[in-house]
């Protein structure tokens, strides 16, 4: 399953994510930063799941519910699109 | 030129003069002096260093016309006025009366024409919205108190309960629809509105017509922060094609010739726009159109002037205004001068 991100939806360095559309503004952590700019090159939940894996010591199950959770919550303020 | 320019109360109900003069001290254009007018002599503008050049105190239009006339004519001969910006609603009916006057004087304006303010009149919009496919919430017109109780007839709780001209309340029920009413009542008058209420963010747009359908300028803002009394204290400009769209239907419906602001209301439930006002006039944010790219107060003068212009077509996104109090500090002989003589 891949997530589109809006055009309008800038990520600064800082993690700081400005939503042009709607003028909304929210601020990620590390992890939420990254996981966005996975999404951004276009990879799938499953890939971005493995590189998560891969990066950070979690297991495979708290990563599942963790980033079900973060997803849930971008899908909420309308910042991802599922494709 | 030298411009006249009204609202400079920067209160906590800020009228849009303040930055309607900043604007035009930036204009690229056009060199601009600038003349306040004002209607009471605490008002905070008066009082802004390199704002206003002078100050005039003006009669409020419920004095009559006539006087107001007289007054503009002493400044015009003292002044040589070549333009007026009035940016109050309230005063808007009076000076379109007066156009052709100021005019004969040497004095140009540009507003919206008599038909056009009525059309956008709170108790006329949802009319014009409905003409025109423009999602707009559903209103009645209260004119006696006993009107109040076919509410539950239109609406369910809450409603908003707004004034003519300014204020509104949000009423969970029926004693508080007659708390608001009351309030509105001595101050406003008739007719009072009782508006369906949309749960939702608001978003603002300010824009230019050039009386011909045309938009020569529109920024959308979205409201970042809202003070007890509805203002936005903070705010930042956004992109969204369809409040855009929105926009130049609405210019190319009305015709719309001057400046406005253009309130909407996105539905949490809907996820769409609702026009709940169209003020005929600049907001008191407009300063943030100029900082993003758009001067639009000094568009306005050059279109007066019939000067072809291009209409301004990009904005800088994510420009933000954050509104603050500040105390001016001054000597009892200022305001001494400004309350016995009229002028400073």
């Amino acid at each position: 399953m891949k997530y589109h991100i809006p055009e309008s939806l800038a990520i600064s360095d800082s993690g700081f994510l400005f939503f042009a559309r709607t003028g909304e503004t929210f601020t990620l952590n590390q992890i939420g930063k990254e996981i966005i700019r996975l999404m951004q090159e276009g990879l799938s939940l499953d890939s971005i799941s493995t590189k998560l894996i891969e990066t950070y010591d979690v297991d495979e199950i708290t990563l599942q519910k963790d980033l079900h959770d973060f997803i849930t919550q971008l899908q909420l303020h309308k910042l991802v699109e599922e494709q | 030129m030298k411009i006249g320019v009204t609202g400079l109360n920067a209160t906590d109900n800020p009228g849009p003069g303040v930055p309607v003069i900043r604007s035009l001290q930036e204009a690229t254009h056009i060199k601009t002096e600038l003349i306040g007018l004002i209607y009471d002599s605490l008002e905070p503008g008066i009082y802004m260093d390199n704002l206003a050049q002078k100050n005039y105190l003006i009669p409020y239009p419920s004095s009559g016309l006539e006087n107001m006339f007289e007054r503009i004519k002493y400044i015009h001969d003292k002044e040589h006025l070549d333009f007026i910006i009035p940016n109050l609603d309230s005063e808007l009916f009076g000076f379109v009366k007066l156009k052709n006057r100021l005019n004969e004087l040497g004095i140009k304006t540009f507003l919206p024409t008599f038909e056009q303010l009525m059309i956008r009149g709170k108790d006329k919009l949802f009319d014009f919205c409905t003409q025109h496919d423009i999602k707009v919430p559903k209103n009645i017109l209260i004119t006696s108190q006993n009107d109040l109780y076919s509410i539950p007839k239109h609406f369910t709780y809450p409603v908003v309960v707004k004034g003519i001209f300014y204020e509104a309340y949000i009423a969970n029920n029926f004693e508080e629809v007659i708390t608001g009413f009351n309030k509105l009542r001595v101050k406003w008058g008739f007719p009072i509105i009782i508006q369906e209420y949309i749960a939702g963010s608001e978003y603002n747009v300010v824009a230019l017509g050039d009386g011909k359908g045309n938009t020569i300028g529109a920024v959308p803002m979205k409201k970042l922060y809202i003070t007890d009394k509805g203002k936005g204290w903070a705010g930042v400009t956004i992109n969204d094609s369809t409040l855009l769209e929105l926009t130049h239907k609405i210019m190319q419906k009305t015709e719309w010739q001057s400046g406005l602001e253009l309130e909407f209301m996105k539905s949490n439930e809907t996820n769409e726009y609702y026009l709940l006002e169209i003020n005929p006039r600049f907001p008191a944010w407009v300063h943030l159109a100029t900082a993003a790219g758009q001067n639009l107060p000094e568009a306005l003068i050059r279109l007066a002037l019939s000067e072809n212009i291009d209409p301004f077509t990009s904005y800088k996104i994510g420009t933000i205004f954050i509104r603050g109090s500040w105390d001016f500090i001054t000597d009892m002989s200022v305001f001494e001068k400004i309350t016995t003589m009229g002028e400073i």
